[in-house]
């Protein structure tokens, strides 16, 4: 079984020819490439097997015309699948032309016009290029005219060809139609020479095939469209048993011969074939004569092609996006529209209705392969158009409910992971979402997490996408999971690419990342994912739903899930095998360092804005939200707010900074750190947990503990607060003004952070000073490009909250700064941070993620508790 | 076979004989091998990391290559192919290592030249290299930008130039033959096919090429749309030595295309399928009895000329096939009658 077709007789259309049809030769002028293309698209549905394609006029640049539109109608496999025809009768235009069909074309033409020289050498381009060619029956003395040079001149040439080895089959002679009935006795014979030389060439040259310009012969009848078809057809009708294989004319206009009124049907016949007539007139003159009589009877018109616009609305819109036909999409549009806004709906339904819906035919075709990737693209455009013809009623109404649905579309980022190259996937899945009114930061290939983690929040994004081909871009995905959760992100991630699937998302990627996590399965369903999980309404749902298929997905792998935790053992055996010998030196002022009252002009200069404005529920990275053109206002007037207050919070003293560090030796113990006191029976151990999922690559399964050296090192810990607020609370509270509450509230929160970026500075230049010369900018230290890490108790590398007591015994933290914790470990004053000091390089955060029962109770037991109060700390991961 | 015989002649003797074995994937081989960053860069001193760049290795690495190579040869490849799949300017620029495409096309080709002399001289069967070149990562056919769909990233002749590179330096390398393989776009594969015409011309010598195409889905199509037929045609002008299908899925769901290909082709076949679909963790796991017992079915009805493995195959995967195919009759090259085969995503035949 095989797809091809065979054809006996081609008819190669000609209405993508400007020097045959009007229509298109204006379109191609005015630039409208857009109809110009469906121009074509009418022609193969009109049963053209070959398209011709054809640029020559003088006010156009040819080879320009040529290349954009062989580009864009392979960008329409229903265009694209026939062959195309690259016509000019200049040879750069050919040429250009042949450097963008992917297919296996044909040349129309070449001649000999030039000499033999010539001729061949553009004959071996063609043979280079891998495309069939017309010879046209020309030479250096001119075109042929009669019979006998036709014949002659394609013989000659067919030798030449052969004998620079040219495929025989791959040749096409055009032995030249010239217009008859002209009144010009000479052009009399025309007709029929043509139909003779044909089958003298057949014969002489085997295999080769024969063409022909139809609409030439019919040149004298030019606007009788009657009688130019009935030509037309009655030509065929006899050269084609002579041997003619193709010819060029408008499949649309060519009648079935029995069907033609038999007195036009003679009449051409007399004129084509020379046939004598009875009577002082010439078979011409009875032509022309009868012609008048058909003249203004129409060419039934275009209603077959164009069925489908009788159907109605929402499957016009349907068969409209399937098809990717943009032309009647924003007429349509509005009659939906106005369809909906008689019986009370809003035009927003359009897009979620009939408009989704097709967009999700799309999706199903081409998920089941019925559909492929350049109409899904199409199809896209469509939806824009569609898209961009509501928006402005939609921002009406917006603006008649007084700016409800203000929220903008959603930004969304887009990257191939790092290891991967491969992005068309990815581009197309860009342009799809950008036509559907989203904006799209695409990052490019071999994006480095760091690099989609800082994008994603320098542009606010909605969410990011990740896309990749090759199988270790899994495991790279997986990664830039674990990295959103480390920096606590809670914005959608979005999976695609060839190898990815809903197993994997759901066993390894959605599992590192607490937030949404959504496997897309192709282009065309990532509008739909990107428009719920941007929705009001549909985001809870769908995200609970998708949450729950993963769950099922990983309760129906439980079996094999069980094995995707390692032992305690093993686990350890695959411990972070850290170089040792970097660990840092001693601290130069060991022991706890108490700080008062740190100075708050100081610590303005450490502010991170960005979470101060996610505080407000204005998302974005500072300073770039301040531009933003939906929150930007907000964020400028919520800035000068904050600044205000700053300048009076530090110029009144209404807080107090206090802060505690400490810097003890230590060791490691296992997955314990020992902290040495002078005393060994007050040495105090932090036990710590090790991940024990198991581990793809060569990556580690780490523990804290593995950032210290058993022979001996240091660590540290700290806790910082701000104090006062409660005294100021109360004044707004009493004047009613919430706001400036929460701003108070909201910067004492930053402060606290901005002690604890300060203290941490402070520590590694001064006091452990294993950096003594880092420099780094607010900037910088806020994305955390310093040696050494300080991660907090309950939070992921270390997710016991029941190490802070031990923290806080160990800082005397409430005697030194006044701080204190709840019996749920919650920390007094809130506007609080505490954590632990490592120093090593190479630590880094983790999140321990799921523990196995092994570690559990092994962990109970290094910890010294029961296994019950052992388990209600470590729920969340178990 | 005389001495004075040129490859291709050489090759279609030997594919007379016998259904005849290529090579497996470098990728996977590599990747077992956990090479460091250290190993990947060498002491070339480039601006990037060069981790993941498995070509780059024949440079840096050399060892890794040979032993691969050596490894197929022992599992009893006829044809090996070089490691050079994204050694072209295009991919290299991604690690940029521009500068290295000659110097890693040129020692690749020697490695593999080395490696197929000594087994040829040691047992006096014939061994073959494929100069391999993949498809890049840019595409003639498509636009990458959904507003401007006659938009390219890239045109025909920057594509050729970028192709001509590499084909020449891995022939100075001393391939018998440019694979021009995965294509997934049926006009950078002309734009490849140009490229070696080019070559041809500057030598004034036959560089035999090979083409396989790969299929982006189960109806038989690449990225561009193309049919396999609609592409055979396209590419046929191209004399191939051996045209074929590689990469795509698993040898079952390639099995009907193979099919319609062994029907249409007047050259040798050549498939080297991947080891299965792979799993939804994105590994292949298909065991190599199972491989080689699908494409022995090819074999057996007579449908291949030689036989290899693409994604996830191992040299295991590669001695199982040899084993199975050993004693089959391989496929005879039809020879159908000219007529004019022409193609548009789908093929069309104007009959004789």
């Amino acid at each position: 079984m095989t797809e091809q077709s065979t054809a006996r007789f081609i008819n190669v259309g000609e209405r993508t020819n400007v020097t045959g049809s009007a229509r298109f030769k204006k379109l191609i002028m005015a630039d409208d490439y857009a109809a110009a293309v469906e121009v074509a698209r009418q022609q193969v549905e009109n049963g053209a097997q070959i398209i011709d394609v054809n640029m020559d006029e003088g006010l156009l640049d040819a080879e320009h015309a040529m290349t954009t539109f062989l580009k864009l109608i392979a960008a329409e496999p229903d265009i694209a699948r026939v062959p195309v025809m690259v016509d000019s009768s200049k040879w750069d235009v050919i040429e250009a032309g042949l450097k963008c069909v992917s297919g296996k074309p044909i040349v129309n033409s070449i001649s000999m016009k030039e000499g033999e020289e010539a001729f061949l050498e553009q004959a071996r381009k063609c043979m280079a290029y891998g495309a069939a060619v017309v010879v046209m029956a020309f030479d250096t003395e001119g075109q042929a005219d009669t019979k006998e040079r036709k014949v002659e001149i394609c013989k000659r040439a067919y030798d030449l060809l052969v004998g620079i080895g040219f495929p025989p089959e791959d040749i096409i002679f055009d032995a030249n139609v010239f217009a008859v009935a002209t009144g010009i006795e000479e052009h009399d014979r025309y007709g029929l020479d043509f139909i003779e030389a044909v089958r003298e060439i057949k014969a002489q040259c085997p295999y080769a095939k024969t063409s022909g310009g139809l609409s030439n012969l019919s040149f004298s009848f030019r606007g009788n469209e009657t009688v130019r078809r009935a030509m037309h057809s009655v030509f065929l009708y006899h050269a084609i048993p002579a041997g003619l294989d193709m010819a060029i004319v408008n499949a649309g206009q060519l009648d079935v011969y029995d069907t033609i009124d038999p007195v036009l049907r003679d009449a051409c016949e007399d004129v084509i074939l020379m046939r004598p007539v009875e009577g002082g007139d010439t078979a011409t003159e009875r032509l022309i004569a009868l012609a008048e009589s058909f003249k203004g009877k129409s060419k039934e018109d275009e209603k077959q092609e164009a069925e489908w616009r009788g159907w109605e609305v929402t499957r016009r819109l349907e068969h409209a996006l399937v098809k990717g036909i943009d032309a009647h999409v924003v007429a349509d549009t509005e009659e939906a529209r106005a369809a909906l806004a008689a019986s009370g709906g809003r035009p927003i339904e359009v897009i979620e209705g009939p408009l989704m819906d097709g967009m999700n035919v799309v999706g199903d075709l081409f998920g089941s392969g019925k559909m492929f990737l350049p109409q899904v693209v199409k199809s896209a455009r469509v939806m824009k158009k569609a898209v961009a013809h509501l928006i402005p009623y939609i921002e009406e109404e917006k603006a008649l409910l007084g700016g409800e649905d203000a929220k903008a579309k959603g930004t969304i980022i887009m990257a191939t992971v790092k290891g991967d190259v491969h992005d068309i996937g990815k581009n197309i899945v860009g342009v799809v979402l950008q036509c559907n009114g989203y904006e799209v930061v695409d990052m490019g290939v071999m994006v480095p997490w760091q690099d989609i983690l800082k994008t994603a929040n320098d542009n606010g994004a909605d969410m990011i996408g990740l896309s990749g081909l090759i199988t270790p871009s899994l495991d790279e995905m997986v990664t830039v999971a674990e990295e959103m959760q480390r920096a606590e992100m809670t914005m959608p991630l979005l999976i695609g690419g060839a190898t990815t699937s809903k197993v994997h998302t759901a066993l390894k990627i959605d599992t590192n990342y607490d937030g949404p996590v959504i496997h897309v399965l192709d282009a065309s369903r990532a509008v739909g994912v990107a428009s719920k999980l941007l929705s009001d309404t549909q985001r809870d749902p769908f995200v609970g739903e998708v949450a729950d298929e993963y769950t099922h997905v990983r309760d129906a792998r439980a079996g094999k899930a069980e094995k995707q935790l390692m032992s305690i053992e093993e686990a350890r055996a695959n411990y972070y095998d850290a170089y040792l010998s970097d660990k840092p030196a001693p601290p130069l002022k060991p022991g706890v360092h108490v700080f008062d009252d740190w100075s708050l002009e100081d610590l303005r200069e450490f502010i991170d804005w960005t979470p101060f404005f996610r505080a407000w529920e204005l998302h974005g990275n500072y300073p770039k939200i301040l531009d933003d053109d939906v929150v930007g206002e907000s964020a400028r007037s919520l800035k000068a707010d904050a600044d205000a207050m700053l300048d009076k919070i530090i110029s009144e003293k209404w807080l107090t900074a206090r802060g505690v560090c400490g810097l003890w030796p230590c060791a490691r113990d296992g997955d314990d750190i020992t902290v040495h006191r002078v005393r060994r029976e007050e040495h105090v151990r932090l036990p710590m947990l090790r991940q024990q999922i198991k581990k793809s690559r060569d990556r580690a399964n780490m523990c804290l503990a593995d950032f210290i050296d058993p022979d001996g090192d240091w660590i540290g810990g700290f806790a910082v607060g701000i104090h006062g607020i409660e005294e100021h609370s109360a004044r707004f509270q009493e004047d009613k003004d919430d706001y400036s509450d929460i701003l108070l509230k909201a910067l004492a929160d930053r402060f606290a952070e901005a002690l604890a970026e300060a203290l941490h500075a402070h520590v590694r230049k001064d006091l452990w000073g294993y950096a003594p010369g880092e420099q780094l900018t607010n900037q910088a230290m806020i994305k955390e490009e310093y040696r050494g890490i300080r991660p907090a108790p309950g939070y992921p590398a270390c997710p016991d909250h029941s190490l802070k007591p031990i923290l806080f015994e160990l800082l005397e933290a409430e005697k030194n700064v006044g701080l204190s914790l709840t019996e749920s470990f919650a920390m007094w004053p809130t506007a609080a941070v505490s954590g632990f000091y490592f120093g090593h390089p190479e630590s880094q955060y983790f999140g321990v993620a799921k523990i196995g029962r092994d570690q559990l109770e092994d962990y109970a037991a290094r910890r010294g508790v029961d296994l019950a109060t052992a388990e209600r700390w470590l729920r969340p991961n178990l | 076979m005389s001495a004075a015989a040129t490859p291709r002649e050489r090759l279609q003797a030997a594919a007379k004989e016998r259904v005849l074995i290529f090579d497996g994937a470098f990728g996977t081989q590599i990747q077992e091998r956990k090479l460091t960053e250290e190993d990947y860069a060498g002491t070339l001193g480039l601006n990037a990391d060069q981790k993941g760049n498995n070509d780059i290795l024949a440079l840096t690495r050399p060892d890794v290559i040979s032993d691969i190579t050596r490894a197929y040869l022992d599992a009893g490849s006829d044809v090996i192919s070089t490691n050079t799949f994204s050694a072209n300017r295009i991919s290299q620029a991604d690690y940029a290592a521009e500068d290295q495409v000659a110097a890693i096309n040129i020692a690749s080709g020697k490695i593999a030249r080395e490696l197929a002399d000594e087994y040829e001289a040691k047992d006096g069967r014939p061994r073959f290299i494929a100069g391999a070149i993949g498809p890049t990562n840019k595409t003639l056919s498509l636009s990458p930008d959904v507003e401007d769909p006659g938009f390219r990233e890239i045109d025909f002749d920057e594509l050729t130039a970028v192709y001509k590179e590499q084909a020449t330096a891995l022939i100075e390398g001393g391939v018998d033959f440019i694979l021009i393989e995965t294509v997934f776009d049926t006009l950078n594969a002309k734009a490849g096919v140009m490229a070696v015409k080019e070559l041809e011309a500057d030598l004034g010598r036959d560089v035999p090429v090979m083409i396989s195409m790969t299929l982006t889905d189960l109806s038989g199509r690449n990225l561009s749309g193309h049919t396999v037929e609609a592409f055979w045609y396209a590419v046929r002008h191209a004399n191939p030595v051996t045209i074929g299908l590689n990469c795509s899925f698993g040898a079952d769901q390639l099995r009907p295309h193979v099919q319609v290909l062994s029907g249409i082709a007047d050259t040798l076949l050549m498939a080297y399928p991947n080891a299965g679909l792979p799993n939804e963790l994105g590994e292949y796991d298909e065991m190599p009895e199972t491989t080689a017992g699908l494409v022995k079915e090819w074999a057996d009805k007579g449908q291949v000329n030689i036989l290899g493995g693409c994604c996830g195959s191992s040299p295991a995967h590669i001695a199982a096939m040899a084993k199975a195919v050993s004693g089959i009759d391989p496929r005879g090259v039809p020879s159908p009658e000219p007529a004019m085969r022409l193609s548009g995503l789908e093929a069309f035949t104007v009959a004789a």
